[in-house]
């Protein structure tokens, strides 16, 4: 994400498209948590089906991280506060 | 991955006491005084985890249990949930203060040394409350990358609901897992708090040992008088556990 020039900054249109951009929850990878239980956190979390949660997995640990929920920010920061009591390496953004 | 019987750090561990027979560098020993209704063997003790109607089920020798409730109690200390300055919610000085001074601290530095060691036996009080502590930055991390502002809003009112899931956690591993060691029968909900709590003390002990991705040469270069090598059995055996108690969850 760009800071935009002033000029664009003064249309009202533009402004408002901002909040309609979802955050997201992105978790990271790291060198200690096994694979089996990111992935049973997954499905704990957010109730994603094995196969979904096992690939979310595999992007964190290929990709170095995946981004695991989408929404308002609110939601993103539940999410990654309930991530974090799981141990996992999460954090919320905007523009991934 | 495998249980704790790696020959690296044999020298360290309790010898097996009894004439299991053949496995004298296998860890821990076996613990005969608590058997009734079954055999217990080493395989028993080194089985781990495994699932049961209502959750799950596992046999731990009086050495095993001790290594645990020391480890548990130590991230209990170390995350401060019984610090009196705990027990409020509300934002203070203390909690604006910490994310500023956490900024960029999450743990990438892979070095580690005897006195971090010594501290992970145990943590002093005054250790276990700075922000720069690379584990406390591991267990209660920045939620927001190059956000500080954004992260210490979020710690604000999030951190002190962290720090006591995370003792409560904790505290059922205390209260399930007697000193003496034993069969051991925990419920779902029991279970996912074992999981939890022995990922954290894995996230403690791993960022002590400084762990990366490539963990396993790390091990392979360690030193048999390296600080860490009678730490990496433990974490190893750790691991399996959780892995089995995950396979035991799943079902």
């Amino acid at each position: 994400m760009s800071v935009a020039p002033a000029e664009v900054q003064r249309s009202d249109t533009e402004e408002q498209a901002v909040p309609d951009m979802p955050w997201v929850t992105i978790v990271w990878n790291d060198p200690i948590n096994l694979m089996s239980y990111v992935t049973y956190v997954f499905q704990t979390v957010f109730g994603y089906a094995k196969p979904k949660a096992e690939k979310l997995m595999l992007d964190v640990h290929h990709k170095g991280r995946a981004v695991v929920s989408s929404g308002a920010r609110e939601a993103m920061e539940r999410d990654a506060e309930t991530l974090h009591g799981y141990g996992l390496w999460a954090t919320i953004s905007h523009d991934s | 991955m495998t249980g704790g019987g790696q020959g690296a750090t044999g020298g360290d561990r309790p010898e097996p006491d009894s004439e299991q027979g053949g496995t004298g560098d296998q860890w821990p020993e076996p613990d005969s005084e608590q058997e009734s209704d079954e055999d217990v063997s080493l395989e028993d003790l080194m089985a781990g985890f495994r699932g049961t109607s209502g959750g799950a089920t596992a046999r731990f020798a009086a050495a095993q249990a001790a290594i645990i409730r020391d480890l548990v109690g130590q991230v209990i200390e170390l995350i401060g949930a019984d610090d009196p300055d705990e027990g409020s919610a509300l934002p203070d000085d203390t909690a604006a203060r910490e994310p500023g001074q956490r900024a960029g601290g999450l743990p990438t530095d892979g070095t580690v040394n005897a006195g971090d060691l010594a501290a992970m036996v145990g943590f002093a009080e005054d250790d276990a409350e700075l922000p720069d502590d690379p584990v406390l930055a591991r267990l209660l991390p920045d939620a927001y990358r190059d956000d500080p502002e954004a992260s210490g809003e979020f710690r604000r009112y999030t951190e002190h609901g962290l720090r006591s899931g995370k003792a409560a956690a904790a505290r059922t591993v205390l209260a399930t897992l007697p000193p003496e060691g034993g069969r051991i029968r925990l419920s779902e909900p029991e279970g996912q708090a074992w999981l939890r709590a022995l990922n954290d003390v894995r996230l403690a002990l791993g960022t002590r040992l400084g762990v990366t991705d490539e963990f396993d040469d790390q091990v392979s270069d360690m030193a048999p008088e390296d600080p860490r090598a009678a730490y990496v059995g433990v974490y190893q055996w750790l691991a399996f556990l959780q892995e089995t108690l995950v396979q035991a969850l799943s079902r």
